[in-house]
């Protein structure tokens, strides 16, 4: 369900502090189950973070019920969007999400770059996660002062490349229409999973009620590695 | 033969191939001629880490020459490793060490390959080589 990118910086975050992960369960269709996550929080949980889509599976996990349930016993929520924003418009505001990311790469634009979203309200709070050049309003030997968002978060030369191909690959796929993406997709995923269906011995994981356009399978007696090199 | 010819002759072979599904096709042939490892050695000892499917190697001493037997649950991998055999096996731990690898960049398998499995098949020469110097050390 969960990349390994979301799993991975939180595991090196509970060595560095004490913290404890847990982690929600998953059914048999690939779908989280809600009653379990309900059950997980508790006034001790600081962050709740999961994928709106999973790159495995392709379930769209219900994130605005996360959200509030997260919201409820006052923890913040980060959902990684990398999967997700191909393929559905979020409305961060209308989720009231505290943070939200997602990858140029994963949006036809270059690798290295990428959006990470917050409410100001935390992005204020934050410290700056590197120190350098225009990340400061006056430095002396005795003390700095940072200076204001997004600048706090923007220590020495960005990428600048990157940043305007990335925008070149949104305007690119706005022309198209993500309604129009969203639409094409799921007519592709229908017939692909009916067609992958009539073949004999091949077994899909991930049929959330709720999924995009990803196919997981495996083909019994054939090793997953063969498949793979074939078709790639 | 030694291993420089057996890499030519290697060379040779795929470069008769016009596309890839030709070139696999013929991998997964060659891996049907792969020296089978003894059931007994495929422990997970014998496992060669860093590769995606499951790759069994042994190796033993024969006179004065490493003979390697191996298997893969994976038939390209099988043929890969099949490959490698081909050229390393049968032949001197010294021979072996010192052998230059740009066969197979040559035959384009490690480029055409992804990263992962393309480190795969680094860490199968490394550990065909680690063969080799362990056994180089008994000789001595």
């Amino acid at each position: 369900m969960e990349h390994h990118s979301n799993i991975v910086p939180w595991q090196m975050l509970c060595e560095r502090t004490g913290a404890i992960l847990k982690v929600i369960p998953m059914n048999k269709e690939g779908e989280l189950v809600m009653e379990e996550y309900a059950e997980l929080l508790s006034d001790k949980t600081k962050l709740v973070f999961c994928n709106h889509v999973s790159n495995a599976l392709g379930t769209i996990n219900p994130i605005a019920e996360i959200i509030k349930k997260a919201h409820g016993v006052g923890a913040a929520v980060l959902i990684d969007g990398a999967q997700a924003a191909p393929h559905i418009v979020a409305d961060v505001q209308a989720l009231d999400v505290d943070f939200y990311t997602c990858s140029a790469h994963k949006m036809c634009g270059p690798t290295g770059v990428g959006i990470l979203y917050g409410k100001e309200e935390w992005l204020k709070k934050l410290p700056p996660y590197q120190g350098g050049g225009e990340m400061i309003v006056e430095v002396t030997f005795e003390k700095t002062t940072y200076a204001d968002l997004p600048h706090k978060f923007e220590a020495g030369t960005p990428n600048i490349c990157g940043g305007i191909a990335f925008g070149a690959a949104l305007d690119y796929m706005h022309q198209i229409g993500f309604k129009d993406i969203a639409g094409y997709e799921a007519e592709l995923l229908d017939y692909a999973t009916q067609e992958l269906l009539k073949i004999e011995g091949l077994k899909i994981y991930g049929t959330a009620k709720n999924k995009t356009s990803v196919i997981s399978f495996n083909i019994e007696g054939i090793h997953p590695y063969d498949i793979g090199t074939i078709l790639g | 033969m030694q291993i420089k010819e057996i890499q030519e002759e290697i060379i040779d072979e795929f470069s008769m191939f016009d596309d890839w599904m030709q070139r696999y096709e013929y991998m997964i042939e060659l891996g049907k001629s792969l020296p089978l490892i003894d059931e007994a050695y495929k422990t997970d000892d014998n496992i060669i880490k860093g590769c995606q499917s499951k790759v069994w190697v042994h190796a033993e001493l024969k006179d004065d020459k490493l003979v390697f037997t191996a298997d893969s649950d994976a038939i390209i991998t099988k043929g890969i490793i099949a490959i490698l055999i081909r050229a390393f096996s049968n032949q001197k731990p010294k021979d072996i060490i010192e052998a230059e690898t740009d066969f197979i960049d040559e035959i384009g398998l490690k480029e055409h390959l992804s990263p992962t499995r393309a480190n795969g098949l680094v860490s199968m020469i490394k550990q065909l080589k680690l063969y080799a110097v362990a056994y180089q050390t008994q000789i001595k």
